[in-house]
């Protein structure tokens, strides 16, 4: 092999360059950040469905809601628990999360998510 | 054995060939029909609007044009290339341009028309549409869905009204000196860059058994100046307007059938 030695010494500077953010944060782990309740949202205390429902589906849900809002004109979605909800991310859902950047953001920036909705809803203004 | 595989083959060819003729037979002699009736929402309803010409006045149309540009968040970019316009005024040349001739009454050629989309029975947008981002509802409605517009302004060049706007930019950033408190109704959303949109009928309001905002705004300024209603009633207020007074349509030669109507005399 020519420049044997190069190349090899070449080759762990790379692979410990590609390798470094792992030693870098080892043993630390970034801790799963928690959604901060507006005092209306702890007030209401249900959500439209129950809380692990909701943690879980609440992307399927909102899709399904603007499924049905847009190209049904199905304007109300009754609730497992018996309640009746306008189906809007803006109006129904954002009005007791109205703190989207401790509410939704925190999340979605731990996982790396980057959701469109924002693109075109509004989002309330938040009190600093 | 119960069938070769030549003989397979030759009833499936067949049968694709059948099922694929149906079709598309069904969409020459009855365009639209098909689209149409796959959308479930049985409301078995037309809706339709009569604007009385006697009444409306260039103020008005400006008037509603703010008070539906405001309810739905539409910019102003200070630019008619760039313009988005769900409701705007047009002289009578230009909206009828095969009605108009020199010699007609000067009153009638020199006046200004509101003009909106015409949710056409027979709509040319929603023939083109690739994506189904627009589509006809079954009461008439010429809805759109900027979720799933992918903004290729088909539709655009379909539309023969101009009806249809495309986002050349991020709404949100339209100058600020134009649009002082921008987005004006926080609860509905604004569009984004390369979505094309339209006036909806204002679908959210008739939902809940509210008059289009230009309706409702032109009828403050002078009553029975904007008059919408169901067409497949006989006994509502746009078909006795209609049956009593005469009424033109934008371009009615090309056979898309507009629900706008413009009561003359």
């Amino acid at each position: 092999m020519y420049d044997g030695g190069k190349i090899i010494v070449g080759l762990i500077i790379g692979i410990g360059l590609l390798l470094s953010p792992f030693f870098y944060n080892a043993g630390k782990a970034l801790k799963p950040p928690k959604p901060e309740l507006t005092p209306k949202a702890k007030q209401a205390k249900v959500c439209v469905e129950s809380l692990e429902y909701m943690r879980s589906n609440h992307m399927h849900l909102l899709d399904k809601w603007r499924q049905t809002v847009v190209r049904k004109g199905e304007r109300y979605y009754k609730s497992t628990n018996g309640k009746t909800y306008y189906k809007s991310l803006q109006v129904t859902c954002l009005d007791c999360h109205s703190n989207k950047s401790k509410f939704c953001d925190q999340c979605h920036n731990y996982i790396g998510m980057k959701p469109f909705c924002w693109d075109c809803h509004l989002v309330p203004k938040e009190k600093k | 054995m119960g069938i070769s595989r030549r003989k397979f083959l030759k009833v499936t060819g067949l049968s694709a060939l059948i099922a694929a003729s149906g079709k598309a037979g069904f969409e020459l002699l009855r365009p639209g029909q098909v689209e149409a009736s796959s959308v479930p929402l049985a409301k078995g309803k037309r809706w339709a609007m009569a604007i009385d010409m006697r009444k409306v006045t260039p103020e008005m149309i400006q008037e509603c044009k703010k008070a539906c540009h405001y309810y739905h968040n539409v910019p102003e970019f200070g630019n008619p290339k760039v313009e988005i316009k769900w409701i705007w005024a047009e002289q009578y040349e230009h909206a009828f341009p095969d009605e108009h001739h020199e010699y007609q009454p000067i009153d009638i050629i020199e006046k200004e028309f509101p003009l909106l989309c015409n949710h056409c029975s027979n709509p040319p947008c929603c023939r083109v549409c690739p994506t189904g981002a627009t589509w006809q509802r079954e009461d008439g409605v010429v809805m759109m869905d900027w979720h799933r517009c992918i903004g290729c302004r088909f539709c655009m060049a379909g539309c023969p009204y101009g009806s249809r706007s495309f986002n050349w930019g991020d709404p949100r950033k339209a100058p600020k000196e134009l649009n002082p408190n921008f987005p004006t109704n926080p609860d509905f959303p604004t569009r984004t860059l390369g979505v094309v949109e339209k006036c909806t009928f204002c679908e959210e309001r008739l939902a809940k058994g509210q008059l289009p905002v230009c309706v409702e705004t032109a009828n403050k300024i002078e009553k029975g100046s904007f008059i919408f209603g169901d067409l497949a009633d006989p006994d509502s207020n746009v078909r006795k307007a209609l049956r009593k007074h005469f009424s033109i349509r934008r371009k009615t030669e090309l056979g898309t059938h507009p629900n706008i109507y413009y009561i003359i005399a």
